[in-house]
């Protein structure tokens, strides 16, 4: 089951309006993995990933050529539902977004909206169960009625991190899950990411070639919109076969 | 380079410049604000020493005898045949009762009967009259009435008619007035507080002094009724749509500046559209407070959108990213998430636009709502919306161009008690706001 192909994008094109923002990209990612995005800034590795679940979807101007499939099936079918596509591929955003509401509302509104459980008790062993694998059980299990935007950064990621998986995804998109974060919580993150590949298909888009070379198994360069060179992150940091790739990771452009 | 060391306690010409402007700035601003303060406690204190008045009203008590061979001749106390007899009837026996006032307390007058009891209000007669009809076993006894004065003693006894304005005035005599010093002396005649400007209807231009604000109340509060009912759903309704859902195109930017635009129209062509619209060619009722309600309907719902957009928009994007990203719909992004945040901003924009409906005038003009049309509180709410009724700045307007300066205090008095209501409403949309406004 390990390394069984999860997501294979084929010939994907995005536009802004007028911007070329992804040129023909293919790659296929594997599940029960960490896949990392890097590159430059503006180089298109976020919006790669919100294509993944279509979350850019959203803005009105934005457009998507070419095939992404989820466990063989186009996500870009019209006959796709996106709402029911994020379900299965979850996010996690750059800044830490709780819902302004209670720490357990936050965890339990995707299992809710989802009909994911047929009781309290059952909605509550969910949570539970997110929050343990979201690494913040511990720290809140006292406070649970406590609104979520009263954690610290850290915290209130992993909070986000403990929403996304109480949909019970099989996938969960990253977008620079620590960049608004200090080292400590950052360490933390990783760490769950870690555990994460266990049982989901991460990707993760970071700025970081550090954190790439931490957390990921594998990694893609992306450099203005093309996808320039995608392998084993030990492969790809040692011995990159594109200059571009060589002159990034040795600091010399982004 | 040969720098020009100088010391910091020694200010150079530019500095001085500087401190001078920003010192002559402020000045600019501290006499702004104090020629505004100035205005507002002119303003305020006009409004209150001129329309305080209002509230206090001078009242006559007197026994009445009601004599049972005038009111009831047959004797049955059949309703009926009490009816029969007008407010004729009962002029002679209020007149009687003067007499016996007189004779009983000493006054000293040389006014005929007539005349004397001319210090009453006009609709001296029709209020006893009415008063009888309430209680029939009252005939045959005698009670002691308290009467309203006239609008010139009561402008006497405020200060509003002296002896010398009176001098060539066919309403009051010298005459009627050394009886009235005579009567406050004995307590007969009392200024009192006025619960009939807050309950009662507006009278005719010979009673100034029977006129009340109630049943105008009564009209704009079912006026706003309609506006909230109508303008809120619509107004919410048609936000959430142009701000989530609509797609952005030159159809939007187009609703969207048209929508702004109508903010800025004058109420009095929201008016005339009513008339054309709902009266002349739906033939809805004329005055009718719905109708006048959904004429401010329209002035209000381009403020209402205006505001709920502005506070959709103040929603963090992030959060609609957190709702969509664990695959909420959008309908369920906006109801659970986002609708719930700006909440807070569009009651308090919903109060502005009622608070401002209900100081407007101009549309009320055009549909018939002004003018001396409701003489009773409306028993239900199908007559309190459908029934004619003015709203309250009509009938302070109404007031204002009758020429009588009884009527005069009256609108200073509506204007009281509109502004309280004004100033109730923004202070609870202050507070609503300042209560449940969240930060994060």
């Amino acid at each position: 089951m390990k390394n069984e192909i999860k997501i294979s994008a084929k010939g994907v094109q995005v536009f802004y309006a007028d911007k070329h923002a992804i040129k023909n990209v293919d790659v296929e990612i594997k599940d029960k993995t960490v896949t990392a995005f890097i590159g430059p800034s503006g180089c298109g590795k976020s919006t790669f990933l919100r294509s993944l679940n279509r979350m850019n979807d959203t803005i009105n101007t934005c457009r998507v050529e070419g095939e992404i499939l989820l466990d063989g099936q186009n996500i870009y079918d019209p006959e796709v539902d996106p709402v029911q596509l994020r379900a299965k591929v979850g996010m996690v955003f750059q800044k830490p977004n709780p819902f302004p509401k209670s720490i357990y509302d936050n965890v339990a509104y995707g299992p809710r909206i989802h009909g994911l459980s047929q009781s309290k008790t059952e909605l509550d062993e969910i949570v539970e169960m997110a929050l343990r694998r979201g690494a913040l059980w511990e720290e809140v299990k006292d406070r649970l009625s406590e609104p979520g935007t009263g954690l610290s950064g850290g915290q209130q990621q992993r909070l986000c991190i403990a929403r996304a998986i109480a949909t019970q995804p099989e996938v969960l998109l990253m977008d620079e899950p620590c960049s608004a974060l200090d080292p400590i919580a950052t360490a933390q993150i990783e760490e769950l990411i870690n555990d994460l590949k266990e049982n989901f298909c991460v990707v993760i888009v970071t700025h970081s070639m550090q954190q790439a070379a931490r957390v990921s198994n594998k990694t893609a360069f992306f450099h203005l919109g093309d996808l320039v060179e995608y392998g084993d992150t030990e492969e790809l940091f040692i011995k990159p076969i594109d200059p571009r790739t060589e002159s990034y990771i040795s600091g010399k452009i982004g | 380079m040969k720098i020009n060391k100088t010391s910091l306690s020694s200010i150079s010409s530019l500095s001085q410049k500087r401190i001078a402007a920003e010192k002559r700035f402020r000045l600019y601003g501290l006499i702004g604000i104090s020629i505004g303060l100035l205005m507002l406690i002119i303003l305020i204190g006009t409004i209150l020493s001129k329309g305080l008045n209002a509230f206090q009203q001078t009242f006559i008590t007197i026994e009445i005898e009601l004599i049972e061979a005038k009111l009831d001749k047959k004797g049955n106390r059949d309703l009926a045949d009490i009816k029969k007899v007008t407010t004729f009837g009962y002029t002679p026996l209020i007149k009687k009762s003067f007499e016996v006032l007189i004779s009983k307390e000493n006054l000293v007058t040389d006014l005929s009967s007539k005349n004397v009891s001319k210090i009453l209000s006009k609709s001296a007669a029709s209020e006893l009259r009415n008063f009888v009809l309430k209680d029939l076993n009252l005939i045959g006894q005698t009670v002691s009435f308290e009467f309203l004065t006239n609008s010139w003693i009561d402008g006497y006894l405020k200060g509003r008619v002296t002896r010398e304005t009176i001098k060539n005035s066919k309403n009051v005599s010298p005459e009627q007035l050394d009886l009235v010093d005579q009567l406050v002396e004995l307590g007969i005649i009392k200024k009192k507080f006025n619960l009939g400007f807050l309950l009662g209807s507006d009278a005719s231009d010979m009673r100034p002094e029977a006129a009340g604000f109630g049943v105008s109340m009564v009209g704009s509060f079912y006026m706003m009724l309609v506006v909230l009912i109508l303008s809120l759903p619509i107004g919410v309704a048609a936000s959430i749509y142009l701000e989530e859902f609509a797609p952005r195109n030159w159809i939007t930017d187009v609703i969207e500046v048209n929508i702004s635009n109508l903010a800025a129209v004058p109420s009095i062509v929201f008016g005339i559209l009513g008339l054309a619209v709902f009266i002349n060619f739906m033939h809805l009722p004329q005055s009718a407070p719905f109708v006048g309600g959904m004429v401010l309907t329209l002035m209000t719902l381009p403020t209402i959108i205006i505001s709920t957009r502005a506070s959709l928009k103040s929603v963090p994007p992030s959060i609609r990213d957190a709702a969509l990203g664990v695959g909420a719909s959008r309908m369920q992004t906006v109801f659970h998430h986002v609708l719930p945040l700006a909440a807070p901003g569009i009651l308090t924009g919903t109060i502005i636009g009622l608070a401002q409906a209900l100081g407007e005038t101009a549309p009320l003009l055009l549909i018939g709502m002004i003018g001396y049309i409701a003489t009773n509180m409306p028993t239900g709410i199908i007559e309190g919306l459908a029934s004619p009724n003015s709203a309250m700045p009509a009938q302070i307007y109404e007031w204002a161009k009758r020429s009588d300066p009884a009527f005069y205090e009256r609108a200073w008095g509506g204007i009281i008690i509109l502004l309280v209501f004004l100033i109730t409403m923004n202070t609870v949309a202050v507070i609503l706001r300042r209560r449940f406004e969240r930060r994060w």
